[in-house]
């Protein structure tokens, strides 16, 4: 392994600029011109517009026009996923206006845009706008919109339903619960997140009116999309037309997917006042316009034979779309959860049923996971309840039911084909790792300091990389699902990678780099990676489901193989041999089994100046493009063990340890796996013990800002012992498996499944997210002192 | 509109500012320094942190016309030319940052920690950290970063 | 934030002046809470006067048995001061734990106790310690001073100019943080002056109040185990989707508990 290849732990090459304040976010760029724009959205829930009078905001200082829905008569925002039902109908997928058109369905809900000077005066002329508003009944939790008498958001979707769509072979299951020892039965409740990336989202639209050309400059996870998306759709601007790019982005974790109304708003408005917009969303039009994560409600049930072996399991699901439907929303609850409800276990039989539904909230749509959280986390805790109710170890349990080592491929009654695992040593290097044997003389510790100890196992698995564009298609996907690098050598040996996935943190410009120096043995500082721009990127579909390296490392990948290939041509030229006698290593090519050779920095060379060059059989030049389509997901998996405290008078739960064990396939940079897991830890961790998205009953958002959603902070956090164990995939060149997602998967079943541990003495059997101190306090005190929770 | 006289980043600058503007608008939007971000509208997030007179502060809680005649550094006055501060270094070093915007903040407070603490716990840290937001960490290699930064300013100093 | 004519202000009469018949007016101090509020628009000041450059509005000194903190003095300033540390150890622990350094490194007292925040971490102390707030215009005992939520005995045109506060036998603090703002849920404090207990809780309801039955407890035996016992009744406690009014009223009795073994 070479100090910057593949395996490396290379200090990351994009840090240089962040940490010298020199990053460039989309609100660090300002036009020649530029103007600003304020949204104007609705403070309700649920209403008519019955009227909007801009007149005093069109008349205010600053302003320059003000447009409504009436004026903005563009398309709909599109969803890029259609789902069937269980009797074969199409999803109800009713519009989704950019600007309101006559009704709005949730507070944020954008009703006009106000182009002003300065942002100030925009705001200020904004309060100008008077709308007349006949507000209506609304409706926020998933269950009570399916209800008969609900609050009807769309005409197109009767009864607030999305689709009610299913998966799996039922009769096969309820066969197997018949002749069960053992029936778990659980509810559980996957609370609603707030993806909050710490850059606020924004958008600059620019319009050259000499060539026709829009630019869009956007906190956007995949600008191509965003192209694609709003060219096609809303604004019908041809590709050539449309420039998109996003520069430095400051996290996403899906949130930054989608296309966004505001994006709409600004390519449209610059052209019309001729002057470049800029929009930024304060901290509160995020947490009122990004789109959220999870909220399912779901009743789950594990059969089980008197060993303990799992015969099926049934889930019935109810998931929250919020007010309209997000980009991607639809495949979240449906392809991206039923289809891993067969975990890492050998369950012979699953059976799912998802409904989805509309309500006056924010929409919903992919957040770190997406989907797969969710069914780790019926999975997981369902898991625990059988452990504790057939008193089985659920270290045990669990490895009872594991899928075999050496049973891959292995086909899951849930669509997906299982490459390569091994779930058995991941547990084991978290249990040693976590001292799980240790716990209980930890755990008596604890009760001596008046404490109360819980441990808790999770295992999962993702399916990374969505994919091949075949099967997505045939399910309901509206996009292909592949990924294009290009590999430019230069003259002088020089590389530049233009990769159509996006890097928000993840470090692509460090870990594409290694792979191009690995490869083609070019020292590091040589290699740069450029994302994020339309204009510069054949193609793309950008960062999102643990893609970018199993996928857009595998295209890199192979126009490295096609770039080391043409090369071998010249090289066999400059050498004066057969090609077929050509190695290349080291960044050298030489004449097998001799020290003949010739640097990759003279092919390279010789590829532009091509003075003594075949030019008969080759052209000049060394650039070679690669669209990748992958063959299957990629499945990472992994154990993760949470040992929490829980203070008996506050009810305060502390995560004391916590112990990932994860199957990435090969690493290519430690240091940022590592990093990623932290992340993904620390945000499971929160969903488990501190964040939750609460509306009341007419659809406010009570946990509006940051002085209510509790992020997860420093002191919330333990140290994280992190370690990898690989298997190979086996149908990427790569063989890695994607890591961005994992630690938000494993880690909210594991602290609960500690939270319950440590509570079950006491009689305690559930818990819900967020386990926060008062819920902890109320189920104490309800075991312990009957008449103090009244 | 007011006018302002402070000290930044070692130059003196003068700016006309409407009252209400905000320290960290004028230094993004007057004095073109976008190194300082602004994450939350509630002053938790903290990704707008400078030193005002050598001490850390929220420049998304400050009017611009209370630093008058103060001296202000933000990040990109920490750096000696190219050299990086220890701070900035540590957190190159310990893969303290990943999509670097809470980053700028993040390092400001840091070094306004490490000015206070010799030999700082892990648990001093955590709790320095209560007023900045990290999404992409979760805090480990902050923490670790900070620690190390920390030392490094110790043996500089 | 809406426009407003900003004024910066040399001496406390020059601030008196410039508030006088500006009933609009609002004094800047720290700004911790009031710039936060303006950003929001929730207020609509037509000026603001800044306190920030008013020298004899700072510092902390020792005068007789008591510790007077300048209206402008710092959290920070409050929580490293070797005069409160070795007088009122409980208070300088009390302004380490406000909000974060940042808030710490600009916010005030004096803007603390003005603002009078339900869950202001200050208040608790103001009472339970029995202090005299010190204005331009009078001292005002610390039972008088806290009215009701965001309310004060100050007058419109009244400035906070130091607040005076005797050293304690024995004192405690201790607080349930919102897990989200970090403000306080429930913060407790307790004191014993010239053998006078008082208990004072703050966040828990509208305004910062003295827990009469804690004190009686506590004069009798000044132990853990003599508030174990006491329930707060819920009756008119906040409630939020962070804490119930029961369990606040809950936290206020463990709070207490760990106040008093603080206090030693």
């Amino acid at each position: 392994m070479s100090s910057t290849g593949i395996g490396a732990p290379v200090r990351r090459k994009e840090d240089a600029r962040f940490l010298t304040g020199r990053g460039t976010y989309t609100d660090d760029i300002n036009r020649p011109g530029q103007v600003h724009a304020f949204i104007l959205r609705s403070p309700h829930a649920h209403a008519e517009i019955k009227g909007i009078d801009t007149a005093k905001a069109k008349a205010a200082p600053g302003v320059l026009t003000v447009y409504t829905g009436a004026d903005m008569q563009v398309g709909g925002l599109p969803c890029g996923w259609l789902i069937h039902s269980k009797d074969g109908s199409p999803m109800a997928e009713p519009p989704h206006p950019v600007l309101a058109q006559g009704k709005v369905r949730h507070i944020g809900d954008p009703v006009a845009v106000v182009i002003a000077e300065t942002r100030a005066e925009a705001k200020d002329a904004a309060e100008l706008i008077a709308v007349d508003y006949n507000t209506l009944a609304a409706v926020v939790a998933a269950e009570d919109a399916l209800k008969p008498g609900a609050p009807q958001l769309h005409e197109q979707a009767k009864g607030n339903l999305c689709y009610d769509w299913h998966l799996g072979d039922k009769a096969a299951v309820d066969a197997a619960f018949a002749k069960a020892a053992h029936v778990a039965r659980i509810d559980i409740v996957n609370n609603r997140l707030v993806p909050n990336a710490m850059e606020p989202r924004a958008a600059i639209g620019e319009y050259d009116r000499a060539t026709g050309e829009h630019t869009l400059y956007t906190t956007s996870q995949n600008p191509h999309v965003i192209r694609l998306l709003m060219g096609a759709f809303v604004l019908q601007l041809p590709e050539h037309k449309l420039r998109v790019v996003a520069p430095d982005v400051g996290g996403g974790f899906g949130s930054k997917i989608y296309h966004y109304a505001e994006e709409a708003i600004v390519t449209w408005a610059s052209a019309r006042v001729n002057r470049p917009i800029k929009w930024t969303a304060e901290r509160g039009e995020s947490f009122a316009s990004d789109a959220q994560g999870r909220d399912h409600v779901t009743h789950a049930e594990l059969a089980l034979d008197k060993n303990g072996k799992f015969l099926a399991l049934r889930v019935a699901t109810i998931a929250n779309l919020g007010g309209y439907l997000s980009t991607f929303s639809t495949a979240i609850p449906t392809y991206l959860y039923g289809t891993l409800l067969a975990g890492t276990y050998t369950t012979p039989a699953v059976y799912v049923e998802v409904k989805s539904a509309f309500t006056n909230t924010v929409p919903v749509d992919a957040y770190r996971g997406a989907g797969r959280p969710e069914a780790c986390y019926v999975i997981e805790r369902i898991v625990d309840t059988a452990a504790r109710e057939m008193k089985i170890d659920p270290a045990e349990l669990r490895r009872r039911n594991f899928i075999p080592k050496d049973a891959y491929p292995y086909q899951t009654p849930v669509a997906l084909t299982y490459d390569s695992g091994d779930y058995f040593t991941t547990l084991d290097m978290a249990l040693k790792a976590a001292d799980y044997a240790g716990f209980e003389q930890r755990r008596q510790e604890a009760a001596r300091r008046g404490k109360l100890r819980g441990i808790g196992i999770a295992t999962y698995i993702e399916a990374c990389g969505i994919a091949p564009s075949a099967v997505a298609g045939a399910l309901g996907a509206r996009a292909g699902l592949y990924e294009t690098a290009e590999l430019r050598v230069h003259p002088t040996g020089s590389v530049t990678v233009f990769t159509g996935t996006h890097s928000h943190g993840q470090g692509h410009e460090t870990t594409f780099a290694q792979l191009v120096s690995e490869r083609l043995g070019v020292p590091i500082e040589m290699v740069d990676v450029v994302h994020g721009d339309t204009n510069k990127i054949p193609f793309g579909m950008g960062t999102y489901g643990s893609r970018s390296l199993p996928v857009g490392g595998s295209a890199l990948f192979k126009a490295i193989d096609k770039v080391v290939n043409k090369g071998k041509k010249i090289a066999a030229h400059l050498l004066e041999t057969d090609e077929a006698d050509i190695e290349f290593k080291d960044g050298k090519y030489s004449i097998a089994g001799t020290d003949k050779n010739v640097a990759f920095g003279q092919v390279a060379f010789a590829a532009y100046v091509p003075h003594n060059y075949p030019i008969e059989e080759l052209e000049p030049g060394l650039d070679e493009t690669s669209f990748y389509d992958p063959k299957n997901f990629t499945y990472p998996a992994g154990c993760h063990i949470a040992e929490i405290e829980i203070d008996r008078d506050t009810g305060i739960v502390s995560v004391e340890r916590f112990t990932a064990a994860d199957d990435f396939g090969r690493i290519v940079n430690p240091l940022i796996v590592e990093g990623q897991v932290h992340g993904g830890l620390a945000q499971g961790i929160g969903q488990a013990l501190l964040e939750n998205a609460v509306y009341d009953e007419d659809g406010q958002l009570v946990t509006g800002s940051f002085m209510d959603y509790c992020m997860p902070r420093a002191d919330d956090l333990p140290a994280f012992d992190v370690a990898t164990h690989t298997t190979l995939c086996t149908h990427n060149p790569l063989g890695v498996k994607g890591c961005g997602e994992a630690g938000a998967i494993g880690a909210p079943a594991a602290v609960m499944n500690a939270v319950v541990n440590a509570l079950a003495p006491l009689g305690v059997t559930d818990m819900e997210m967020p386990a926060t101190a008062e819920r902890v306090w109320r189920a104490i005190a309800e075991k312990t002192m009957p008449r103090a929770a009244e | 509109m007011a006018t302002v006289t402070l000290t930044v980043n070692g130059k003196s600058v003068t700016a006309t500012v409407e009252p209400r503007t905000l320290l960290v608008q004028l230094l993004r939007e007057h004095l073109g320094l976008t190194g300082t971000h602004v994450g939350c509208d509630t002053s938790q997030c903290g990704a707008c942190v400078v030193h005002v007179d050598g001490v850390s502060a929220k420049s998304c809680t400050m009017l611009a016309v209370q630093a008058e005649g103060a001296k202000v550094t933000t990040i990109e006055g920490l750096a000696t030319g190219d050299k990086l501060h220890p701070m900035q270094e540590a957190f190159r070093e310990n893969h303290g940052l990943q999509c670097g915007f809470c980053t700028p903040g993040m390092v400001m407070s840091a070094v306004d920690f490490a000015q206070r603490h010799k030999n700082p716990t892990e648990q001093q840290i955590r709790e320095w950290l209560e007023g900045n937001i990290c999404r992409c960490t979760g805090y480990h290699n902050i923490v670790k970063a900070i620690k190390a930064g920390t030392e490094a300013m110790g043996r500089t100093a | 934030m809406y426009n407003f004519d900003y004024q910066r202000a040399q001496t406390v009469a020059d601030a008196a002046k410039a508030l006088s018949g500006k009933e609009e007016a609002k004094l800047l101090a720290g700004g911790m809470t009031l710039i936060p509020t303006l950003k929001q628009r929730l207020a609509k000041p037509s000026d603001l006067i800044d306190l920030g450059r008013i020298a004899e509005l700072k510092g902390i000194k020792r005068e007789g048995n008591a510790v007077v903190i300048g209206a402008m003095t710092r959290h920070v300033e409050v929580a490293t001061s070797d005069v409160v540390k070795s007088a009122i150890p409980a208070l300088a622990h009390l302004a380490e734990g406000i909000g974060d350094p940042q808030v710490r490194n600009r916010g005030t007292i004096g803007g603390s106790i003005a603002n009078n925040d339900p869950a202001a971490d200050y208040p608790s102390a103001v009472l339970a310690l029995n202090a005299t707030v010190i204005t331009n215009k009078r001292k005002i005992a610390a039972d008088d001073f806290f009215k009701g939520m965001f309310e004060t005995a100050l007058a419109p045109d009244e400035i906070v100019t130091a607040v005076s506060f005797p050293q304690a036998e024995k004192a405690g603090y201790s607080k349930f943080p919102n897990p989200a703002s970090r403000y306080a849920v429930v913060g407790v404090f307790v004191a014993r002056t010239g053998g006078q207990v008082r208990v004072a809780v703050t966040g828990a309801g509208p305004v910062v109040f003295r827990q009469k039955d804690m004190e009686a407890a506590l004069a009798k035996s000044w132990s853990p185990d003599a508030v174990a016992a006491i329930k707060q009744s819920a009756n008119g406690l906040n409630a939020d989707i962070h804490a119930s009014a029961e369990y606040r009223a809950h936290l206020v009795t463990v709070m207490a508990k760990r106040a008093v073994t603080a206090a030693g």
